[in-house]
């Protein structure tokens, strides 16, 4: 099944204010139902991405790598 | 004909820009084929890193303002009047005076602003330090306190993003001169899952934390806040009661952006991360707070961008084809305290390298707060 992307976010070479940040104003700013796709050069948002979205409750789409492998691609839906 | 180029905005990156292009087309600005315009709604130039300093009564705001008339080159024309509208279509500003001004050329630094109605309860609750005004009220507050709990609670996106652990290890040091530490708890939040965006500065600013017995809570996203109660209820779940709250909440473009059309959701211009032109506009630049770029919104950030800008203004002007790229540099001082600080510098490509804090890259630092007028004029 394919995905909806509403709104993408690039945040490759991003340090300060990084990924998640940026997909966490990028979320605050979306409705209830949209997807958020980042787009990061960091591997450590493999791991604090999800962490975010699970606490806060949204939903985790996907987390892959982009087909060059210099960066990854996250999906979150916001759901609440 | 001369070509027009006009500045919106009177900050660092705008007066870097004005000065910048005053000094490298001199000619054709005596010659009558080049205009430098800068259009801002305030006649004075506030050096806004100041206001951390001023929230602990070790500056005053007006020591760190000057009219913005003193810090123009040569050759740069200063219009003081509020821009209401950017019309791209006929390549004009509407002026708050009714006027319009021509541009062949635009820069736009229009800044961001903290956002104080972006949550519920946060314009009655919070204190800030990001406003000069919000800066002498904090410091009131901050120095007469004699015990209880101060809660720091930062929203994204923000500026100067190193400025809330600073005044966290401020505080800290503040309290104990004033042997009260034992009285105050201190707890800095932060949204994601460590103390800092920048994981070296996260990872030396922990032990610290701990060292110092200062408090803190991760993935804190603030909700709402309740001024009555005194507390904050965040994303996460979590209520934290306070009795100084200070708050650095999410900012926003400037008024003009969204009233032309040009922002995205917060107002803020999306920009080409290398050429700094505002996307589908071959003749306006972006630069500093104003962008959408995933970067550090400092002051560092707009002096870097300038150079860039200022030089492909200066090619595209004389016929040659701009070939300067900005490469997402930025470099922030830290504060360790009220004796040391450190730094970081990094990039698109080049990932921040942990400095150890010591005295003198804090007196660096000091001495940086007084040569910032050599900056803005472009000397430095």
């Amino acid at each position: 099944m394919s995905v909806q992307v509403d709104k993408t976010v690039d945040a490759r070479g991003s340090y300060c204010p990084g990924p998640l940040m940026e997909l966490i104003k990028t979320v605050k700013a979306a409705s209830v139902g949209n997807t958020v796709e980042v787009w990061s050069s960091d591997q450590g948002s493999v791991n604090d991405i999800p962490e975010w979205v699970k606490k806060v409750g949204h939903e985790l789409l996907y987390s892959e790598k982009a087909d060059d492998g210099e960066y990854w691609r996250i999906a979150v839906k916001k759901v609440k | 004909m001369a070509k027009n180029v006009v500045i919106l905005g009177g900050g660092t990156g705008g007066t870097m820009v004005a000065n910048h292009l005053a000094r490298s087309m001199r000619k054709e600005i005596s010659q009558g084929e080049v205009t430098v315009t800068q259009v801002t709604d305030n006649a004075d130039h506030v050096y806004q890193p100041s206001f951390l300093f001023v929230s602990i009564n070790h500056a005053r705001v007006e020591d760190y303002t000057r009219p913005q008339k003193s810090l123009l080159a040569a050759g740069v024309n200063l219009v003081v009047d509020g821009a209401t509208k950017i019309n791209a279509d006929t390549n004009t500003i509407t002026l708050a005076n009714g006027g319009s001004l021509p541009y062949d050329m635009l820069v736009i630094a229009t800044g961001a602003y903290p956002n104080f109605d972006s949550l519920p309860g946060l314009a009655e609750a919070a204190d800030n330090f990001y406003t000069a005004e919000g800066a002498n009220k904090l410091r009131d507050k901050l120095i007469n306190f004699t015990g209880g709990k101060i809660v720091i609670t930062i929203d994204v996106p923000h500026k100067c993003p190193v400025a809330p652990l600073e005044l966290i290890f401020m505080l800290d040091e503040m309290y104990r001169d004033k042997g009260i530490r034992d009285k105050v708890d201190l707890l800095y939040t932060y949204p994601i899952g460590r103390l800092h965006s920048l994981q070296p500065v996260a990872d030396w600013a922990e032990p610290e934390f701990e060292a110092r017995g200062i408090n803190s809570e991760i993935f804190c996203n603030v909700e709402s806040v309740d001024p009555k109660k005194k507390i904050v209820s965040t994303l996460e779940g979590s209520e934290i009661p306070y009795d100084i709250l200070i708050s650095i909440p999410a900012h926003r473009g400037a008024q003009v952006i969204a009233d032309s059309g040009l922002g995205d959701e917060g107002g803020f211009i999306p920009t080409d991360r290398h050429s700094l032109k505002a996307e589908g506009y071959n003749n306006i630049y972006v630069l500093g707070d104003a962008t959408n770029l995933p970067i550090s919104k400092a002051g560092s950030t707009a002096h870097y961008e300038a150079d860039v800008v200022a030089e492909n203004i200066v090619s595209e002007l004389r016929g040659i084809m701009p070939s300067h790229h900005y490469d997402g540099k930025v470099f922030c001082f830290v504060e360790a305290g009220l004796n040391s600080a450190t730094y970081v510098s990094f990039s698109y490509a080049k990932p921040p390298a942990p400095t150890p804090p010591s005295e003198m890259i804090h007196w660096f630092k000091l001495a940086f707060n007084e040569m910032y007028w050599l900056s803005a004029r472009g000397i430095l």
